[in-house]
């Protein structure tokens, strides 16, 4: 059915577009942005703009997603730690990490690791907050199971805090993920030469209605791809979660 | 080795000031004797059992095996009311977790907990995670568990009390099957009365909160027990006799929360 409407849709837009009742300036034909996404693709500019997306996206989660992983399991542990981490979510969380960059350029430059390390302070957040959530909510039952049979720090670690946690830090890499994504294009939009954000830009701005569609539809199938992944490997990694 | 609790009290410290869980408690529990304690709910058995396995530390009082003060405690193994297993591990691995603990290699712990799950019925299983057994199936890996790392002491929290009353006949029968195999020293808390006076060598009725020994009553029926164990008729006697007393303790802490 909603393949149905899908279709239904995209045929009437096609239709309507060709015979002059949708403009073509906003809306142009399906085809035209499958004809982009062809020349796009065949001309190599696709690959390169993409790969600079992936590339950041990637390593600005790798950068930001593994030390809030740490820091929240290690502060969801410990409530010292907690107090002192705590008021510094409350405050930095909320800004829009986008309203740093700016402020990130002047210290960094207006090269890479500004971008990188704005999508990286984004994915930081929503990883550390999880992970911190996930230790928390163990219930202590299974700390005592552990203490009872003689489980020491590193096996409690193992085999309980770390599975325990599990699928709430999955939910952590999926937000993050997510998170990198929007970011990594905001950042391109505004302060990049290469990436789809940039092409997007550029399409904009020499009015190529259809090449715009055609970058958001390969941003979308991103969206959608890398949930995908997520999934798959939640299913992977959580073989006792019953759906 | 027998243990014996000496003038046991535990306060729990609370943001609404302290709350008694346990006043003076004093027993003691002879080698391989199994041990039933009732009580109203919120009389402090869970508490005292965490006390004896070392969860927690009493307020003051002390617990002494063979005389020897709580740091030579012999190993325990508590079986909990429900959510004990862990649900990211399989039927064998959860089974075979105290012996993991002690650092028995993978194939050996496998085996002997595989013998076990075998002996409970849930040899088929012995892959499975939790949540695809029933209430019934987890308690008995919890049993089995608890068993398969031959502890000298089982502490059982109503291991039962979130069963089926049919299931509950069942198990209980299992039990003690497998007690009579594996002499062991159990402190077994329960709500149930037929059920502490089927399975003990004595039960000890608690008073309500803060918990204390109201009585201590030896069963005088002979081992191996069955089920019908519970009909004879000096049984009904003591079973009115432990009714009498909760009674009493159950309304009191009725009206203390009402």
């Amino acid at each position: 059915m909603t393949a149905f409407l899908a279709v239904l849709v995209l045929a009437v837009w096609e239709w309507g577009s060709r015979t002059g009742r949708i403009s073509t300036l906003f809306f142009p034909p399906p085809s035209a942005t499958v004809r982009a996404l062809r020349r796009l693709l065949s001309t190599g500019r696709l690959g390169e703009n993409l790969g600079a997306t992936l590339y950041r996206v990637f390593v600005g989660f790798g950068l930001g997603a593994a030390p809030g992983l740490v820091l929240g399991l290690v502060s969801g542990w410990s409530r010292q730690l907690r107090a002192v981490v705590d008021p510094f979510i409350a405050a930095a969380h909320p800004i829009p990490k986008v309203a740093i960059l700016p402020l990130v350029m002047i210290i960094l430059g207006i090269g890479e690791s500004s971008k990188l390390a704005v999508v990286a302070i984004a994915c930081f957040f929503p990883m550390l907050i999880n992970a911190m959530a996930a230790v928390r909510e163990i219930p202590p039952i299974y700390f005592e199971v552990a203490e009872n049979y003689g489980a020491d720090l590193r096996r409690v670690f193992s085999r309980v805090v770390a599975p325990a946690t599990l699928p709430l830090a999955m939910s952590g890499v999926r937000l993050s993920l997510n998170t990198a994504l929007v970011l990594t294009l905001a950042v391109e939009l505004v302060a990049a030469q290469k990436g789809l954000g940039a092409m997007m830009w550029l399409a904009w701005e020499t009015l190529r209605t259809a090449d715009l569609y055609a970058t958001l539809t390969v941003t979308a199938i991103l969206g959608i791809g890398f949930n995908l992944i997520v999934q798959a490997l939640e299913r992977y990694l959580i073989p006792w979660h019953a759906d | 080795m027998a243990f014996e609790c000496q003038h046991l009290h535990k306060i729990y410290r609370t943001r609404n000031g302290p709350i008694p869980a346990l006043e003076d408690v004093s027993f003691r529990v002879e080698d391989q004797e199994f041990l039933c304690i009732v009580g109203p709910s919120g009389c402090g058995k869970t508490t005292l059992l965490k006390l004896i396995a070392g969860l927690l530390e009493p307020t003051s009082g002390e617990i002494t095996f063979d005389g020897q003060p709580a740091d030579g405690r012999p190993r325990c193994a508590l079986v909990f009311q429900e959510h004990g297993l862990f649900p990211w591990m399989t039927v064998l691995d959860n089974a075979a977790f105290g012996l993991e603990m002690r650092g028995v290699d993978r194939q050996e712990r496998h085996d002997r907990a595989h013998a076990f799950i075998g002996r409970v019925g849930l040899g088929a299983f012995a892959n499975c995670y939790p949540h695809e057994l029933s209430v019934g199936m987890r308690q008995r890996v919890a049993i089995a568990r608890a068993f398969v790392c031959d502890p000298h002491m089982l502490l059982m929290d109503e291991p039962f009390g979130s069963l089926d009353a049919q299931t509950r006949l069942v198990l209980q029968e299992e039990l003690l099957r497998i007690w009579k195999e594996y002499r062991k020293q159990v402190v077994y808390v329960t709500h149930d009365i037929e059920e502490a006076i089927l399975l003990g060598d004595r039960v000890l009725v608690m008073t309500g909160r803060p918990g204390g020994i109201r009585e201590d009553i030896k069963i005088p029926l002979a081992r191996p027990r069955d089920l019908r164990a519970g009909e004879q008729h000096d049984v009904a006697e003591i079973k009115w006799h432990i009714w009498e007393i909760l009674k009493d303790e159950v309304r009191k802490s009725l009206y203390v929360t009402a």
